[in-house]
């Protein structure tokens, strides 16, 4: 139609779908909360049945491994929460990440991806997909027409960041999106740090999502889970570049799943063949802790990003701080973009630089007390991590530069403490920096006290 | 698949079935502003039980030529042609028809009485309003004909995001199929609707079997109903709890209706 742009049904509100999608009561009990269906096998009710199961002529559960009722409604509760037409769970965010990768690339495919990824990411796209034949030329995520040149004859997707890690610059999705179906591509987005209560790529244009739901969706840093999110946007048939779902498949009897499944022929297939094959499912037990941490993210999220641009705001404006990175605040370079694309607030994870390098780094952190020192973001728990002294101890300060990591960067995830008492913690890990500096000052001063 | 008939390209699936020449042959019409993928899983049911399925494109809807029609009997007309070209040797001929397609269905049976064995009908009424405030806003090409008439096909529990296929939704499912249709091509289905009637049909001999929900407000449970007065032979199945899209929301209900009544 001429009023051609996707938009989501008028349907529930956000916060009723955090609730109850995907969920009702549970007929045979009576159950309200969603029961955790521990069984890796469902019982068929007969051999037509069975066959008819397998054959995707019938709905319902074979094995634990490709799909589970408990499974079952966290991957609905999301589809509706980003507007797909379905999802699927992982036992990682990395999972889903090589879940949705897999299911649309192979070997001798390309990837143009935003520079400012998740280590992680960074890691599975320069290094470990490359050795299965599938290359990545990495980008700034600023630079829309860095996007365009770097594009090949054998790409095959796009790929960002809502918030771009470490220096959360905020990915154009809009202006990506048009790039990408320009020249028939699929944009895959990343939406760890900003949950679909803050930011609905699908919406904004992307035709996949993926998060680590091990952050701020569960929310409480007891599990590890990922999920992949099909906008069922993207015609796969526009073009030849995407065979997986555009040609028969001889391991599902030469079915064509963008033929027979339309809209959802990525979905399907990212079901039929990679949880299938590659198997990074979740647990059950995992999918019902998500649940849970699902049904409050409305209110998590509002008391997150309320602290974090509290907390920006007073480290800002301290004396030992170069700098923070958070685009919340005007002084960031995509904070205008911010205002159009992440209204209800930037995420709670942000980063900011000492200006006295990687031991004031190190003294800051270790004159915190409610700040828990560990390599995880997204927690209810506020969090905090200087990667020069952790995760990148061995590299030097040039390379750290490089990577986009002064000495002195900080990397802070807010929770929902006070937040006079996450400000109060900060004061006390910015006194040891200045305690530190003036120990440092004295250690000058003395040789001088000694001609005198 | 497509498959090309007196230079016209149409679409449909097959249900990645592989049947003998004399096969017994179903087709399934969709309705207004859908295309065949909606019938995939009743589709591939009968193409596993050895029918020669054929889950067509209306013309100007999914990957069949253009333009779409604007009347019923128009729309009726062309898939006699289709199933004159496609189904020389089957030894019976089932039409299963959703919505809009359940007056094609109706018409056809009609219309030509030897034609079809058995007639399927989910989610139909006969005459088929259509109200004005949906032809206004398909006639202005307006994204809110497809809100509308999206959510009024959905059951409360599709509506809140819970579906028997894991990890799908029903609700969005339908928006983005509906997302892909060409301009008019809504306006022309819905007046199609709105314009049918049974007033110059004679009764329908043609054993029917039809299907209704109990959440469907596009074609209340009633209206499925009166359809049944047309018919000389029918029955008639209740789903309880399903609105119109009743082949995505509760698919294996369906197929427990169907196989029996075509198979049997």
């Amino acid at each position: 139609m001429t009023d051609s742009k996707h938009r989501s049904p008028q349907g529930m509100g956000f916060d009723t779908l955090s609730l109850h999608a995907g969920q009702v009561p549970d007929p045979t009990t009576g159950a309200r909360a969603t029961p955790i269906y521990q069984s890796a096998a469902f019982v068929f009710p007969d051999s037509d049945a069975a066959a008819g199961l397998f054959n995707i002529e019938r709905a319902g559960h074979v094995y634990s491994r490709l799909s589970n009722p408990t499974n079952a409604v966290l991957e609905e509760r999301m589809a509706a929460l980003d507007h797909g037409v379905g999802s699927v769970v992982t036992a990682s965010g990395q999972a889903a990440l090589h879940l949705a990768i897999t299911t649309i690339l192979s070997a001798g495919d390309h990837i143009v991806s935003s520079r400012s990824v998740y280590g992680g990411t960074h890691n599975l796209l320069e290094y470990t997909l490359s050795r299965f034949g599938i290359s990545t030329t990495f980008v700034d995520p600023r630079d829309i027409s860095a996007f365009a040149g770097a594009i090949q004859p054998n790409t095959k997707l796009i790929f960002g960041e809502v918030l771009g890690n470490p220096g959360l610059e905020v990915l154009d999705i809009p202006s990506l999106s048009e790039l990408a179906h320009s020249h028939h591509l699929p944009l895959l987005i990343d939406a760890t740090f900003v949950t679909p209560y803050l930011c609905q790529p699908i919406e904004l244009g992307a035709d996949l999502v993926v998060h680590s739901a091990t952050k701020f969706l569960s929310g409480h840093g007891v599990v590890v889970g990922g999920v992949v999110v099909d906008g069922g946007t993207f015609d796969w048939q526009s073009s030849d570049k995407f065979p997986t779902l555009s040609e028969p498949y001889v391991g599902f009897h030469d079915l064509v799943f963008a033929d027979e499944f339309g809209p959802a022929a990525f979905i399907t297939r990212a079901r039929k063949e990679g949880i299938r094959d590659f198997g990074a499912c979740m647990a059950p037990m995992t999918a019902f802790q998500i649940l849970q941490g699902l049904e409050t993210l409305p209110l998590r999220m509002q008391k997150h990003v309320a602290n974090a641009l509290e907390v920006a705001t007073y480290l800002e404006q301290h004396d030992l701080v170069a700098s923070v990175s958070y685009p919340g605040l005007p002084s960031h370079p995509d904070y205008e973009l911010a205002q159009t694309m992440l209204p209800k607030g930037c995420g709670a994870v942000f980063s900011f630089e000492l200006k006295d390098g990687r031991e004031a780094g190190r003294a800051f952190i270790e004159g915190l007390n409610v700040f828990s020192h560990l390599a995880n973001v997204g927690d209810a728990k506020s969090l905090v991590i200087h990667p020069a002294s952790t995760t990148h101890h061995r590299v030097d300060e040039a390379s750290l530069r490089a990577a986009g990591i002064g000495p002195g960067l900080v990397r802070l995830s807010i929770g929902l403490e006070d937040s006079k008492d996450l400000i109060n913690d900060l004061k006390g890990g910015l006194r040891a920096v200045e305690k530190l500096n003036k120990q440092r000052a004295s250690q000058v001063a003395k040789p001088l006290e000694a001609v005198s | 698949m497509k498959i090309d008939i007196n230079g016209t390209s149409i679409g449909y699936s097959s249900g990645s079935g592989h049947p003998e020449a004399d096969a017994p042959a179903i087709y399934f019409i969709h309705g207004a502003g859908m295309d065949h993928t909606v019938w995939v899983m009743q589709a591939r049911y009968f193409a596993r039980h050895g029918f020669r399925v054929i889950a067509l494109d209306l013309p100007g809807h999914g990957k069949t030529d253009g333009p779409a029609l604007d009347n019923v009997d128009a729309m009726a007309d062309w898939l006699r042609g289709v199933i004159g070209a496609t189904c020389h040797d089957a030894s019976s001929i089932t039409l299963v028809g959703h919505s809009m397609g359940t007056l094609i269905c109706l018409s056809l049976a009609a219309r030509f009485a030897d034609l079809a064995d058995k007639l399927v009908l989910l989610g139909t009424s006969a005459p088929m309003p259509v109200a004005d405030v949906l032809l206004d806003a398909a006639q202005d090409n307006d994204h809110a004909a497809i809100d509308m008439a999206n959510t009024w096909s959905h059951s409360q529990r599709s509506l809140l995001g819970a579906s028997d296929n894991p990890g799908t939704s029903n609700l969005h499912m339908g928006e983005r199929l509906l997302e892909r249709m060409a301009d008019d091509v809504y306006f022309k289905d819905f007046s199609a609707c709105d314009g049918f009637s049974t007033e110059h049909y004679d009764a329908i001999h043609t054993p029917t079997l039809i299907i209704t929900g109990d959440q469907d407000k596009m074609t209340p449970p009633r209206a499925g109903m009166a359809v049944a007065d047309l018919l000389k032979v029918s029955e008639l199945v209740h789903l309880q709890g399903c609105g119109h899209v009743m082949m995505s929301e509760q698919p294996n209900q369906v197929l427990d209706a169907m196989s029996g009544f075509v198979r049997g």
